[in-house]
């Protein structure tokens, strides 16, 4: 089962826009393949997370060897499932290059849109081979024909070579293996060569440790082989290894042009680096270009909603970015609510996703206050130029109906709902994708919020001047519903230096006691004065009013949706 | 027998002669919760479920009978005061209170009947307050002179309002001249010992037409009037009126003034603040209520009725939070199969009992005085509870508490603000008796 000559072996990864079939694709190559049973059952079997599962969205690339007759030979075929949304993109780019070829996928309603073209790039930077398949042909109002000459102008692919389909149905899904084999060159390398493998995933398992997903480039490595890794200098046994259909099977040994797993008692997932090279101990080889990490995008601050439970967020996160090395992770602190991190995201879905996992997989509480960009301030010097708002810096037009606009925007302006309002403004139809530009020079300036002219220094933020107003106007109404009532009036205000800049007042209590309080209600009374009692231990005292930590939450994180 | 005709016996004793009693009767030496003293008397509060009707803001423990229980409850209202009385062992009834309910729909007989069986169990002085609440229909009024006759000597009428538009609106079945007839039998037949409920806040009230009611029941009225603010509670139909729109109680600010308004006015007409929403000429305050202010003993009897003692008849040493079953027809059941129904006992611990006697003795105006602490907290006073806290000194100099050598209250201003008080109290009696588990 594991001796496949490398020519019968393909490698390739479905990539495509979100929602536009790739995970159904996969469905249905692996019912085909045999790999899983045809049933109705198999839904997007590759969406193992219940995130995923949820949100009908792939989080993780999860990878499935299958194994296909074609003029009655034997094909051994490495299909690697993507995630579509553009947080993920970072997923995408590390499986291309344990392959050398690309189903992408275009749903013949939608046609071209902002993630096709921005995986169509990766794949064509990555030297692939792209094979355009058109899904979703049984829709009513699929139109193959204008996608098909979409794809022609967008990406100078001849229209004879994309592949229609319907996934969901399985019409002609026959035709995409008979491609993939086809036309998918075979990997290079040969079982002869030396060792030569690259990680292009890993996980952590409690009990095995770090299960690596590795590419095999050349040669062969077999269970109790002695491996380096190139990165860290540092070597291991091979415990285990074998292919993923698409669960763990495990073999003796894995051979050049294959893809499958490795467990090598790696205690630490960063030791089975994204990017890395494994080779024999006694035969080093020369180390194959690594991966530039990502970007982090966009930053949350994240605390425990109490104290006492830091230790417990703290080992669900290093446990969650265990498996997602794209998270960055810093330590931080706020006044207001104690210790916590500042981790980074490659964009506002990774973040959600990130925290639904925290929630549902280690049942995770957590408080996550608004991204902030990172901000590089000058501290010497006072004068700052001018912000600005977008700026236009071309524009493309792609078919006669759609066009593609580049604009250089401030982060901050997009960090919080850009994608959002866009998507809703127009009907879900704009799509969007960014890459970092680099800092720019802007207005910013230090706000201050105060409790009856006391200064609240875990509120004080930095604002653009623009913002300032409606910022300062926001966290101050914020403040004035989770501020209880108490015995003297409060003043709310937000300050630039010594200029107020928005104010809310609390009115103070003029009467505030049960009218009856007989011997059958002491008992009701009690458990509610207690329970303020307790309340009142954990408030903060600023100046002579009482802040529950609740306000400092409210005012802190990212509002709802 | 000769209890019951003895006290009917005696309608017209000098109210004079009865406050003088009372008096000495409430100057309490120092003691211990378990100590003798306490945990010899108490005062019973019995429970009449039913109502004919369900006023709009009402969230008592009422229910419409289907069918007329009267004999079986009061059947099972005697035997469950025989029981815990016997439970409690105490020797003295101190005081008997009928709420609901509407107590004013049960037979005069089933109060006199409930009365012989507390004589027979403990001693029930001729002078002890026995109060009756009413509503004010023509039937109850035809009803007050057999319920004196029963053992009453305090009637506490539901009036509410005069206005007859918001007795409609409230779900009252009366009017208000229905009302003031009743008041008026009441006091002839009990004069100095009857009371008035009214209510402020409602729907469509101002401060001044607030002003104008309260003359025209000062004019009326007896010794005593209790008044309460009108408040919302879940699953009321005002509640849902409010909910939907169709009804707006008036702003906070209105009420807190209207509060401050009856608080003048009574003090005006010779009227002694002596709790939150109750107030007394003549010394005529509900010597009843003021036992649950002062941390006395009280049983409760009927179905979601709270008591408080020690059952002494179980060997038991500390003192306890009871609740009788809430419904009717379950509670009767549980009467008859082991003689009461009690749903739910709690022991309270020597802090929550602390802080029941913190929180019920600060309603009243005079407070905690030093005597009365000490007989529940002998280790620790109240200065040294409250005197060295900073926040507790902040309220004194801000004129809302006071403590000196009487004891520990709140000034005029900090008691209409006492729910604001108590939490910042509770939090300092934690911190000084369980420092370590307080930290």
């Amino acid at each position: 089962m594991s001796k496949f000559p490398v020519d019968k072996i393909r490698n390739f990864c479905i990539i495509a826009h979100i929602d536009h079939g790739k995970s159904t694709l996969a469905d249905r190559l692996l019912e085909m393949t045999g790999a899983i049973a045809k049933t109705e059952k198999n839904r997007q079997v590759l969406d193992k997370l219940q995130v995923e599962r949820e949100r009908g969205i792939t989080v993780k690339a999860q990878t499935a060897s299958l194994f296909y007759s074609h003029d009655g030979q034997e094909y051994l075929l490495n299909l690697i499932d993507t995630p579509g949304h553009v947080d993920f993109s970072y997923e995408v780019s590390r499986s291309l290059s344990a392959c050398q070829g690309v189903l992408l996928i275009v749903d013949a309603n939608q046609g071209i849109q902002a993630q096709t073209v921005a995986n169509f790039y990766l794949a064509f930077e990555a030297q692939l081979t792209i094979i355009p398949v058109i899904n979703k042909i049984d829709l009513k109002n699929a139109d193959p024909e204008q996608v098909e000459s979409q794809i022609e102008k967008t990406f100078d692919i001849p229209r004879e070579e994309c592949v229609r389909i319907s996934a969901k149905l399985g019409t002609n899904v026959e035709t995409v293996l008979r491609a993939v084999v086809e036309r998918i060159p075979p990997p290079a390398g040969s079982v002869g060569d030396p060792f030569k493998a690259l990680v292009f995933d890993s996980n952590f398992d409690h009990y095995r440790g770090v299960v690596a997903n590795i590419a095999v480039f050349g040669g062969q490595v077999k269970k109790g082989d002695k491996i380096v890794s190139a990165y860290l200098c540092k070597t291991y046994e091979v415990n285990e290894l074998g292919l993923l259909r698409p669960e763990e099977h495990p073999t003796q040994k894995l051979f050049a042009g294959q893809v499958g797993y490795i467990v090598a008692g790696m205690k630490d997932v960063k030791e089975a680096q994204i990017g890395d090279t494994l080779y024999h101990h006694e035969q080093p080889v020369e180390a194959l270009p690594g991966f530039t990490p990502a970007k982090p995008m966009v930053f949350a601050g994240m605390y425990p909603v109490d104290q006492s439970e830091y230790p417990a967020l703290r080992s669900a996160i290093e446990r969650l970015t265990l498996n997602d090395s794209s998270v960055t992770v810093q330590r931080d602190s706020s006044l207001a609510l104690g210790a916590g991190w500042r981790l980074g995201f490659l964009g506002l879905l990774h973040m959600e996703v990130f925290n639904q996992r925290l929630e549902q997989e280690y049942n995770a509480s957590v408080v996550v206050t608004a991204p902030t960009v990172p901000f590089k301030a000058v501290l010497s010097s006072a004068k700052l130029i001018k912000g600005r708002r977008a700026v236009q810096k071309n524009m493309v037009y792609i078919d006669d109906q759609r066009v593609m606009m580049k604009y250089l925007f401030p982060l901050n302006e997009i960090v919080v709902d850009f994608y959002d309002v866009l998507k809703s403004m127009s009907s879900g139809y704009a799509s969007f994708d960014y890459e970092n530009a680099g800092y720019q020079a802007a207005d910013l300036r230090k706000m201050d919020i105060l409790l009856n002219g006391q200064p609240v220094e875990e509120l004080t933020t930095i604002v653009h001047r623009d913002r300032a107003y409606s910022s300062g106007k926001a966290m101050c109404e914020r403040l004035k519903e989770s501020i209880p009532r108490q015995m003297f009036e409060i003043a709310i205000q937000a300050a630039i230096g010594s200029k107020v800049i928005a104010r809310e007042t609390i009115k103070a209590y003029r009467k505030n006691v049960l009218a009856k309080c007989y011997g059958g209600d002491i008992t009701r009374k009690m458990k509610l004065l207690k329970k303020q009692a307790e309340g009142k231990k954990k408030m903060r005292r600023i100046g002579n009013v009482d802040v529950p930590k609740d306000a400092f939450i409210s005012v802190l994180k990212r509002k709802d949706k | 027998m000769i209890n019951h005709i003895s006290r009917a016996a005696r309608p017209g004793f000098s109210p004079g002669l009865r406050r003088l009693s009372d008096l000495r009767a409430s100057e309490h030496v120092p003691e211990s919760p378990a100590s003798p003293r306490l945990t010899e008397q108490a005062s019973l509060y019995v429970h009449w479920p039913y109502c004919l009707r369900r006023c709009t803001y009402c969230n008592f423990n009422k229910y419409i009978p289907k069918e007329n229980n009267d004999d079986v409850m009061t059947k099972c209202l005697q035997t469950e005061a025989e029981t815990l009385l016997q439970l409690s062992q105490v020797s003295c009834v101190t005081s008997v209170f009928f709420g609901g309910g509407t107590p004013s729909l049960a037979p005069p007989s089933t109060i006199a009947k409930i009365l012989e069986t507390v004589s027979k169990q403990a001693n029930l002085s001729d002078e002890a307050e026995v109060t009756l609440e009413v509503n004010p229909t023509p039937v109850a009024m035809s009803k007050l002179k057999d319920y004196r006759h029963a053992g009453v000597s305090r009637f506490s009428i539901g009036v509410q309002s005069l206005q007859d538009e918001d007795l409609r609106s409230l779900g009252r079945d009366h009017s208000a001249l229905e009302a003031l007839q009743t008041l008026g039998e009441a006091r002839r037949l009990c004069p100095g010992g009857v009371s008035v409920d009214i209510m402020f806040g409602r729907p469509g009230q101002t401060t001044e037409s607030w002003r104008r009611e309260l003359s025209e029941m000062l004019r009326v009225c007896d010794d005593h009037v209790s008044l309460y603010q009108l408040t919302l509670e879940r699953g009321t139909g005002l509640f849902k009126q409010v909910h939907c729109g169709q009804v707006t109680m008036p702003s906070e600010e209105m009420t807190a003034e209207m509060y401050q308004c009856a608080r003048e006015t009574l003090q005006q007409h010779g009227f002694q603040q002596y709790e939150v929403s109750n107030f007394a000429k003549n010394n005529s305050e509900s010597r009843h209520n003021v036992s649950y202010w002062k941390g006395e003993q009280y049983i409760g009897v009927g179905p979601g009725a709270h008591g408080r003692f020690v059952p002494l008849g179980e060997g038991g040493v500390a003192r306890e939070a009871r609740t009788q079953t809430l419904e009717p027809d379950v509670w009767i059941r549980e009467v008859q199969q082991r003689g009461h129904g009690t749903r739910r006992r709690i022991r309270l611990g020597h802090l929550e009992l602390l802080e029941e006697v913190l929180v019920m003795g600060m309603r009243m105006t005079k407070g905690i005085n030093h005597k009365h602490w000490e007989g529940f907290s002998p280790e620790l006073s109240l200065h040294e509870i409250f005197g060295a806290s900073p926040v507790v000194q902040e309220l004194l100099h801000s004129g809302h508490l006071i403590l000196d050598d009487r004891g520990l209250r709140c000034s005029w201003d900090g008691l209409a603000l006492l729910d604001s008080i108590l939490p910042v109290l509770l939090v300092e009696m934690d911190k000084q008796i369980f420092p370590k588990a307080a930290s």
